[in-house]
């Protein structure tokens, strides 16, 4: 029978493996770094299953694509789904309109819904609801599927693949970048903070021409604070700069934020590709399954099925950019 | 047309390279527009080359490029980073910018100055980020640039060009001098009026970067200046209190 060997196990190579595992195929996963943690960088991602914000600046495949990532993440691991909240301040209500007209499936909220929504957000006059997004918490997702995976008898090799491998399906981000010539590494900053004055249930997004940020609760007071697109590769360290831009935001929210503990601060960067949509391409003996830009929970479901049709069944999903078998 | 530093524009715009939603549309928006000069940031993107996948980038688009100072509030800062582009690009010309006021963006006029003369004795070719004010001007030239560039409006704005009597009056005042409208346009109509002041190019970003469709709001702002540059040229007629006809009264039969 034929062994798949993943890659990688971030959320790419864990869902891919994942995928494969459910389509009956049999699989090795192969990470030196080994069980999921931080020397990945979808374990500092925000985990927003949130298709129809994120079109507003991506292009139409994140909107449809991402929309499967819902359910097929509820499956796996447990998802929240109360929503989006989009704001802005007074002053940047143009922002607020652009990001109306160019997102679908929210409703305005105003006149004291925002209040009743969240009560913690104070003088919000204006918002966007977008009811039917989710949110999940990444960490305990990654621990999930590479759970799901042992119990289903995949192993897992804490060490680098063997050069050579047959079947191999690459999902080591930007660790491919060698032999993926438009790979590049967007940077991105987070915080994690613990704030147990203030109570948000949801994602939230404030809108500012310079630095939108949002807001993800990972419960018991806990949340997640990003996160910064910047085109350059150097991981080593936030900026005092993003990290004030960060703050200032969670104290524009609400001011009791101010008072939060600083948990974690995560810098990695982003694995994409030139219009920061994902590709497979399949060279050789081996799959490359990459580019997933600031959309590692939102369309590595759909990452995962382009790969697996293409692996077990060779059908090229609009994933498939080059087929050099 | 005249020249910037010696070199001839292949095209009067100059276009920002800052957030566009994905290097590709980036691209699409360099090509659709025909902009002849790329405006890079290295404030952000970083120390010891670590921008230099994005610079690659934006050097393959095939157009002159001119690093900025975008994001620095000190003349030390912008020195240095100056320094940093000549390197990283190996060019002399720099877009000098320094902020004074955080919510406006509003030049510092008075490090800028400043500024201006230190990189010029440097070997720099200053292209300043300024206010519309006359003296500023002067000033800057003393310091040793060859080239103005007057704000339309705050920076990112998209408000046009706010004071046009203080343009034509900067027009006037330096017939001699390059002079590009930087910042404030958001729409065509902006840029196409900038030309028609006289000005010789026109500099935007975000008013492509954050369109809808960028490509096309490039394309737009190119056939706009196009425009604005041929009307200038054809010596537009003054404006008027009252009707001219454009047909001769007299020798008209006369019916009712």
């Amino acid at each position: 029978m034929t062994v798949y060997s993943v890659i990688g196990a971030g959320v790419a190579g864990l869902a891919v493996a994942t995928e494969l595992v459910a389509r009956r195929a049999k699989v090795q996963v192969f990470d030196p770094g080994g069980p999921p943690g931080p020397h990945g960088c979808s374990w500092w991602a925000g985990g927003m299953l949130a298709p129809w914000c994120e079109y507003e600046n991506a292009e139409e495949p994140v909107l449809r694509l991402g929309q499967q990532a819902i359910g097929w993440w509820a499956e796996k691991t447990e998802i929240t789904r109360r929503g989006t909240l989009v704001v802005a301040n007074a002053r940047d209500l143009p922002d607020l309109r652009r990001f109306a007209r160019r997102t679908e499936r929210f409703r305005e909220a105003k006149n004291g819904e925002i209040a009743e929504l969240e009560p913690d957000l104070h003088g919000f006059g204006k918002g966007l609801f977008f009811a039917d997004e989710a949110h999940l918490d990444p960490r305990k997702a990654l621990q999930d599927l590479h759970r799901g995976l042992r119990d289903n008898g995949v192993e897992f090799h804490r060490k680098l693949a063997p050069t050579g491998l047959e079947n191999a399906i690459d999902c080591r981000g930007l660790h491919a970048r060698d032999l993926l010539y438009d790979l590049r590494g967007v940077k991105g900053e987070m915080l994690v903070i613990r704030c147990p004055d203030v109570t948000l249930t949801r994602p939230v997004r404030l809108l500012h021409p310079r630095m939108p940020l949002y807001i993800v609760p990972r419960g018991d007071g806990v949340y997640m604070l990003g996160a910064t697109m910047i085109e350059s590769e150097d991981s080593s360290r936030i900026t005092a700069r993003s990290m004030l831009e960060l703050l200032s935001a969670a104290y524009a929210l609400n001011p009791a934020f101010g008072e939060a503990e600083v948990l974690e601060i995560g810098v990695d960067l982003r694995p994409a590709f030139p219009d920061n949509l994902p590709r497979i391409r399949r060279l050789g003996r081996t799959i490359y399954a990459n580019g997933l830009y600031r959309h590692g929970y939102l369309l590595a479901p759909a990452l995962a099925q382009g790969v697996a049709d293409l692996a077990l069944e060779n059908k090229h999903s609009e994933m498939v950019d080059e087929d050099r078998a | 047309m005249k020249t910037f530093y010696g070199t001839e524009l292949p095209n009067p715009l100059m276009l920002g390279t800052a957030q566009y939603p994905s290097p590709a549309i980036l691209e699409q928006a360099f090509r659709e527009s025909g902009a002849g000069v790329a405006t890079v940031s290295l404030r952000r993107e970083g120390a010891g080359g670590a921008g230099q996948t994005f610079w690659a980038m934006i050097r393959d688009l095939g157009v002159l490029i001119l690093p900025n100072t975008a994001g620095c509030h000190t003349v030390k800062e912008a020195v240095t980073t100056a320094q940093m582009a000549r390197e990283v690009f190996g060019t002399p010309w720099i877009k000098l910018e320094l902020i004074g006021h955080t919510d406006s963006l509003q030049p510092d006029v008075f490090q800028l100055v400043e500024a201006a003369r230190i990189l010029t004795e440097d070997g720099f070719q200053v292209f300043p980020y300024t206010t519309d004010d006359l003296i500023v001007g002067e000033r800057l030239l003393g310091a040793g640039c060859e080239v103005l560039m007057p704000w339309g409006a705050p920076i990112g704005s998209g408000r046009g060009l706010n004071n046009e009597y203080a343009l034509r009056a900067m027009r006037a005042e330096f017939p001699d001098v390059p002079l590009v409208v930087d910042a404030g346009i958001g729409l065509p109509s902006h840029a196409a009026h900038a030309m028609e002041l006289g000005y010789d190019a026109v500099l935007l970003n975000t008013a492509v970067a954050r369109a809808g469709d960028p490509a096309a709001m490039a394309r737009a702002m190119a056939l706009a200046i196009d425009a604005g540059r041929l009307a200038h040229e054809a010596d537009p007629i003054e404006a008027r209190d009252m009707a001219e006809p454009s047909t001769p009264v007299i020798g008209k039969a006369f019916l009712s």
